[in-house]
Formats: C-alpha cells, structure tokens, sequence
C-alpha cells in the first residue's frame, strides 16, 4: 500500500524557486538566442534577483521550517538573503561594461551568477548539515568555473583551477567533520544537534575534532588565516568583475552560515569553539594589516584587505553572544557597501581600452578624475575605519561586543591591527592626491557605475546620520539566531 | 556466519590490495584497471551488507562509467608517469615523518576515548523496514523527507554542466558540418555533370 505524503510546503523557499526556475528559464533564452543575447539575460538575472528579493522581504520571517526541518527562514535568514542579493545584483551590473570591452559576453555568466546567488541563499537558509553542504557546493561549483571564465588568460585559468583544487579540499574536510557529528550526535538536523548537545555534562572528543574540521572547512570559505593561501592568486587572476562579485556575495553568505552553523546547532558549545575563532579572527587581522603593505596590485590588495576585514567580523562570533552576532552582522552590512565601491573604482581603472591593476596607475586621479578620487578617498578611509565614515562604526560594534565578552586581548590586537591596516589605505590615497599624475584613465564612466559609486559613497559618509533602521534589522536578525 | 565472515575478509582483503596497486602500478593504465577491481569489491561488500541497490550503483556508475572514462583520459593523455614519480623517494623521508607523527597525534587524542553515544542524543539508523525492498526504501525517502536535498542534488549536476560546456566548448570555424536542408535540396543538375567522351581520349 502507497503512503501518502503532503508536499512540502513552499511558500518559505520561494525566492529560492524563483532563482532556480529563471536560472534554467534564462539557460534555455541564452542557448536558442546565442551570446547576442547576454546583455538581455544579464537584465533579466538582475530582475530575478531584485524579485526574489522582493519576495525575501515579504516572505514569512519568524523562523518558518519547511522541506522536514532542513530549510529554515527566519529573521537572520532575511537580513543576509537581502543582503546576498544586493552584493550579487550589484555585482552583475558593474559587470556589463568589462563583459563587452573584453569578448566574455557568454549568455554563461549571469546564468552562473543566478545559480551562485542561489547556493548562497541556500546556505544562508540551511538548517541541516546535508542542507549546508549542497548550499556550499552548489555556490563554490559555480564560482570555480566564473573565476576561469576568462579561458585564454593563463592567470584567469590558474585561479579558477587553484580555487577548484583547493575549495575540494575544503568540502573535503568540511564533510569529514559532518561524519564525525552525525557518527556522534547520530543527527544531521541542526534542531536536533542542539537538543542533543545544549543537556551540558561532558563533551566527547570526537565531535569536538568533527566541530574543528567544520570550522576549518568554513574558514576556507571565508577565507580566514590559516585557510587563506588561495584568496590573493585567485583575486588577482579571476576576471575583475568576478573579483568584485567575490568579495562581497559568497564572503557575506559564508559568514552568514558560520554564524549559523556556530549558534544553532553548536550554540551549546560556546567555550569549545570560542578560543579557535579568537585565534583565527587574530591571525585573520594581522595577516591581513601586514601582508597588504606589499602589495602593488590592487586586486591583491583587496584580497589581503578582505582577509583582515573576516578578521574583524569573525570577532563578533568570537564575542558568542547576541551583541556581537550583531556586530558581525552590521560589520558585513557596511563592508558590502565599500567593497561594491571600490571595485565600481577598480573597474573604471582602464587605459587605451585595457583594465590596468597596479595602485601607481591611480596616481594623480584626484586632478583628472576629482570625483572619482573623492569616492575611492571615502572608501579607503572607511576600510582603513577612520570616524564618522561607516567602517568606523561597523568596527567599533564588533569590538564593543569583545569588550562586553571579557575579550579584551583580541579587542586590542584587532585596534592595533586596523592601525596597521591603517598604513595601505592611507597609501593609496596619498598616491591619488599628490603623487604626480601618470596618464588619464579612459572616459566616459558607464552611468550605472556612476549611480552605484555615488549611491555607495553617500551610504558610507553619511551612515552616522541615520544608523538606526540597520542596527535595528542587525539586532532582530541577532536575536532570531541567539536563543 | 563463518561463510559470511569469511567473505566479507576476501573481499575487503582484495580492495585493500587493490587500493595499493591502484597508487603503486608503474602503469597507469594498470592503475585504472586495479580501480575497477577495487570497485567490484566494494560492490561485493555492499551485497554483503545488504544494500544490493548501492551494489549494483557502484557497478553501474563507478566501473561502468567513471572507471572507464579514467581509462580514456589516461590513454589519450599520454602523460609520463614516471617522470612525475621521480621526487617520490626525495621527498619520501619528510613524508613519512610528518606521516608518522600525525599517526602518533591522532593515537594519543583518539587512544583513551571509545566511541559511544552520550546521553540524550538521538539513536543512530532506523533498522531496515520489513518487506520494502532497499530500492523502494531509498526511493520513498529520497521523494519524500529528502526531496529538497535530491532538487539541489539536481542543481548542482546542472552547474556542473553547464561549467563543463563553458570552459571547454571551442566554436571552430571551417568544420564542415552536415547540413541536412542543403542535402535534400539539391537537385539533379547541381550535383551531376554530364561530359562528353570522345572515345579512345579520356578526360
């Protein structure tokens, strides 16, 4: 006799459906039309996205489970779905421009894109170990390929297959440390594992080495020191809109899930995970302050800045407690505005029709681009986290939350960090204002560029004005996630 | 029982060997070739275990396609192995060292700790249901309880392909293509010349 069972009920994924679904619909307008078609796709992806968002804001948000408990949509999942989408829209659309100039328009790359962006928000949503994996690698899998879109560039190849060779490796971990949970606990269900793990008494040994290689898988994802070694090379040869695409979208989900992963199911075991997030957020922020005053390509620069800046969100998780999910919610909120403004920067830095990569060639632009200079200038000195610029502010959470965690070392080493990181950005600045101008870069700035610098440049700058409806949306997305 | 466990050692003897010979062979197409032996063990293992369904899987999938796409690719490669092995002896001091130490590491954190469940946690797999077959076992819950991992499964795949096409996928020009409108709209005199032959001259 068949037993009957009610479909699951859908309504919580459907922002989720709607990516799927258009991704294929828009697969099949790309394959029948040709590449002529890609700046169509392109449009329409964008479309999909601001829809699922739409439908993301709308949707159900207090802590809705649905697909039998391994997909879950609550206030925390909102806040970092909307934000995915913002940082993948947006990263599509600076696109469009180096598309054209360099020959890449392949109908492929917003469809991958599509698909990216739904892994993300996949993993955002995951309420089950088995869940988390296919979020990640669907995500991971699709940003492979885009890092080696660029095929007939040597670079561009080394990274993609660099990225693929070593993001296995981190599933591979990744998934032996779910073995060892589910071979433990006997549960993949993140409900189920804090059930079983909040009773207290003694933890056994081998879910905590199960917990160490989780975090390690997820760090690699993140890109945090020790798991770091392919961020620069695969910043610098990915294609540079990929870059940007990189430094915002996936790095938000993957923070996103190691703030799930950490206070839901783990969230029991605070003082066994505490102490490897204290060190990997240290060694994050060092590292990243110190190894970008080498740097003369941009692109790796940005690498090693967005491995310090993991540092500093990882030292709200580090913190355990719901100020500093805060924090690190907030922190991820300002550094997608920044990052998307460099890199609309970094992506006008084009001489005689060839994108140029070295911090000298920004040399003079405050005479030949004033404005321009003037939004890299924000951006900077918000990255570098100077008052009353945004990056200020996110920093300043996170170390409050330290502070109030009785994290005083890392609350410290993380401000002398930012003074180090301090030096690069102020750098650059320097170098656009009064080093001697080297030749112009080519005009005119597409108009969407321009709406997205000038729109990111008036976020950072007059953030302190009005931060209330962000820390208010952080704070509901902290506390739907701390119980 | 004797039986029972006595296959299960053949066999799991067999793949552990094969295993071996699959990183020793100097041949690599002998490697691959050891892999599929080390497949058709496991299988074995797996009808032992009573999951014929994952046995007949990994004959299917793992020998009848994975395996032997590896033998295609090591024979069209033509890369030389040998050459690739030459630091293996250098390096191999280090190696195990660092091998050896891990080892010791994981003894001593492992060594004093016996893997039960603590209190409180759930039990671990539900025992196989009566008279349902492992087939419509799994098919029950992989439609059912694991639907949405099976869809993202899927997603996956496709991205997957879609990558494999991206990165590979040259349009070459001058390929002659067939082109079946052309064939059947040609006609008689298009294709067929008629010459005139003197006799005793040739063309």
């Amino acid at each position: 006799m068949p037993t009957v069972h009610a479909v699951p009920d859908l309504a919580p994924a459907l922002p989720e459906v709607i990516l799927a679904v258009v991704a294929m619909a828009l697969l099949m307008l790309g394959v029948f039309r040709g590449d002529g078609s890609t700046r169509t796709v392109s449009w329409l992806a964008v479309a999909a996205m601001a829809v699922a968002g739409f439908f993301v804001i709308t949707g159900p948000s207090d802590g809705v489970v649905t697909f039998s408990g391994m997909f879950v949509v609550d206030r925390f999942a909102v806040f970092m779905k909307v934000l995915v989408l913002i940082g993948s829209a947006l990263a599509l659309v600076m696109s469009f421009g180096y598309l054209r100039d360099e020959g890449m328009e392949r109908f492929e790359f917003p469809v991958l894109l599509v698909l990216a962006t739904l892994g993300m928000l996949m993993m955002v949503s995951a309420n089950d170990l088995m869940a988390l994996y296919l979020g990640l690698e669907l995500q991971s899998l699709a940003l492979y390929v885009v890092a080696a879109f660029k095929r007939e560039s040597l670079r561009s190849t080394e990274a993609g297959l660099k990225y693929f060779v070593l993001g296995a490796l981190s599933s591979g971990m990744l998934l032996y440390g779910c073995s060892l949970i589910y071979g433990i606990t006997g549960a993949t269900d993140f409900a189920a594992l804090s059930a079983a793990l909040s009773g207290g008494g003694e933890v056994p040994i081998g879910l905590v080495i199960g917990l160490v290689f989780l975090v390690s898988g997820l760090a690699f994802k993140v890109s945090a020191v020790p798991f770091h070694m392919w961020t620069p090379d695969v910043y610098e040869g990915a294609p540079t809109p990929v870059t940007a695409f990189f430094a915002v979208a996936p790095k938000i989900a993957a923070v996103a899930l190691f703030l799930r992963v950490m206070m839901s199911p783990f969230g029991g075991l605070v003082s066994q995970w505490q102490q490897i997030i204290v060190v990997v957020s240290i060694a994050s922020m060092v590292l990243g302050a110190f190894a970008a005053i080498r740097q003369d390509n941009i692109k790796r620069l940005m690498a090693y800045s967005s491995i310090g800046h993991v540092g500093y969100a990882l030292v709200g998780l580090a913190a355990g407690t719901a100020e500093g999910m805060r924090g690190t919610i907030l922190y991820m909120t300002i550094y997608l505005v920044m990052n998307v403004g460099t890199f609309a920067v970094i992506l006008n830095m084009k001489r005689a029709g060839a994108m140029v990569e070295g911090i000298h060639d920004l040399a003079g632009l405050a005479r030949s681009r004033p404005l321009m200079a003037l939004a890299m200038g924000i951006f900077m000195f918000s990255l570098a986290g100077i008052p009353p610029l945004a990056g200020f502010f996110a920093k300043l959470y996170v170390f409050l939350a330290a502070v109030n965690a009785e994290l005083y070392a890392l609350a410290v080493i993380g401000v002398l960090a930012s003074v180090v990181g301090a030096f690069y950005y102020l750098r650059i600045i320097r170098i656009m204002y009064f080093d001697a101008p080297s030749e112009v870069f080519d005009a005119p700035v597409a108009s969407e560029m321009r709406v997205i610098l000038a729109a990111a440049a008036v976020f950072t700058l007059f953030f302190f004005a009005y931060p209330a409806p962000f820390l208010a949306g952080a704070e509901a997305a902290a506390l739907a996630l701390v119980r | 029982m004797i039986v029972q466990t006595l296959t299960f050692c053949l066999l799991a003897a067999v793949t552990l060997a094969s295993g071996v010979m699959v990183i020793s062979a100097r041949n690599p197409v002998h490697s691959v070739l050891f892999l599929i032996l080390a497949f058709f063990n496991s299988a074995g293992l797996f009808v032992l275990m009573g999951a014929e369904f994952l046995a007949m899987i990994m004959v299917i999938v793992y020998v009848g396609a994975v395996a032997v796409l590896f033998l295609f690719v090591v024979m069209m490669l033509d890369i030389n192995f040998v050459e690739l092995r030459q630091g293996f002896l250098q390096y191999l001091p280090i190696g195990g060292l660092v091998g050896l130490i891990m080892l010791v590491e994981l003894l001593l954190v492992l060594g004093g700790w016996a893997i039960r469940p603590p209190a409180g946690v759930v039990a671990a797999a539900e025992p196989a249901v009566a008279g349902v077959s492992n087939t419509e076992a799994l098919g029950s819950l992989l439609y059912t309880r694991y639907v949405y991992l099976f869809q993202a499964a899927g997603m996956v795949l496709l991205v997957a392909m879609i990558g494999a096409i991206v990165l590979t996928l040259r349009t070459r020009a001058g390929v002659r293509k067939q082109s079946i409108s052309r064939q059947v709209s040609r006609r008689r005199d298009e294709a067929v010349e008629v010459k005139e032959v003197a006799p005793g001259s040739g063309i």
